[in-house]
């Protein structure tokens, strides 16, 4: 006679548990953490490279970039004088885990980090399962897509706090509609901070550093 | 395609189970899927057969149940189903939503012969 049990555990209750690690650690220096998400090629070493280039000065910015193959964006990144930045190779992985993060900040000594920056693998679907003990996830997308992909990829545009709209440049050149696309991502997560920006042209941009710099402030505030 | 790691997490905590309950076969695992989750139910199952193939688990048959998005609107009060992942209130059309179900990725419990 089979026997049922009962078991009622957390499929990721081990990544969630390296998760609640990560944040303890970046909590206890006030470490100001996001996870970018998008699409291969929206842009998001693109906004990496010219975030690293208006704050470095401000902050101490430490940067972890996942990729499938290759350490090409963690090298773009230190070109554009990221100082402490670390390329993650998955190997074939499609999304970042906990253990990885947590294996990558040994070589970190947080206590000289205002903020923490995942660059996740280009991809919309995995990455959205996996904490990485980040305070928010962020998720960026390109005119040069579709405007109904907050309503393609709910899961991701769910959990994200904020959603860049990057290569504003090129509006007009495509069908992609800037309203529709706020419109569709509302529908799915109404509390959503949009961000609408151009890397190439630099358009935007200074709102995105503004916020950046006051969030980074904010964590170490009392308020947090 | 991460379904692959989730079936290796399922997998791993599953055989874990059998160990500490001494159980000697595993015939179903039942699991609870939010549909926000993005998981495709069918290929969890492919990624399942492929990595038990000739393992303890290889007649292990994968119960999946899929679990609806459910919404409290903070505004109105309102609990309603969010149908087809679209967060806005049936009744005063808020976009102010709690999500209450729908995220679940759980193993619920395992069917075993002692």
């Amino acid at each position: 006679m089979p026997e049922k049990i009962m078991i009622e555990k957390k499929v990721l209750s081990e990544n969630d548990i390296l998760a609640q690690e990560l944040r303890k650690k970046f909590q206890e220096h006030s470490v100001f953490v996001i996870n970018l998400v998008s699409s291969p090629g929206s842009g998001k070493t693109s906004l990496l490279e010219k975030t690293i280039g208006q704050l470095n000065d401000k902050l101490n910015i430490a940067l972890v970039a996942g990729d499938v193959q290759t350490e090409n964006d963690a090298n773009r990144l230190i070109k554009a004088g990221g100082k402490m930045v670390r390329p993650i190779v998955t190997g074939g992985s499609c999304h970042l885990d906990a253990s990885m993060i947590l294996k990558s900040i040994e070589q970190f000594d947080l206590a000289k980090i205002d903020l923490f920056v995942i660059e996740n693998v280009g991809n919309l679907v995995c990455p959205s399962s996996y904490d990485l003990g980040e305070d928010m996830k962020i998720v960026l997308i390109s005119t040069t897509e579709g405007d109904d992909k907050p309503l393609k990829y709910p899961g991701m545009f769910r959990r994200s706090s904020v959603m860049i709209v990057n290569k504003t440049d090129l509006l007009g050149f495509s069908d992609f509609e800037l309203h529709t696309v706020k419109e569709n991502a509302k529908k799915i997560n109404g509390q959503l901070k949009v961000f609408e920006l151009s890397c190439r042209t630099g358009d935007g941009l200074p709102k995105w550093f503004d916020w950046l710099v006051e969030q980074v402030a904010f964590k170490k505030s009392d308020n947090w | 395609m991460h379904e692959l790691s989730i079936a290796s997490s399922i997998v791993n905590t599953v055989i874990q189970e059998v160990k500490t309950r001494n159980i000697k076969s595993v015939s179903k695992i039942g699991l609870k899927i939010g549909a926000l989750t993005d998981i495709v139910p069918d290929s969890l199952q492919f990624g399942f057969a492929a990595i038990t193939k000739n393992t303890e688990l290889a007649q292990t048959k994968l119960l999946i149940e899929i679990i609806r998005v459910k919404g409290y609107c903070k505004k109105c009060q309102t609990n309603f189903e969010v149908m087809e992942f679209i967060f806005i209130c049936p009744n005063c059309q808020s976009n102010d939503i709690n999500m209450n179900q729908g995220n679940e990725l759980e193993i619920a419990y395992i069917e075993a012969d002692e």
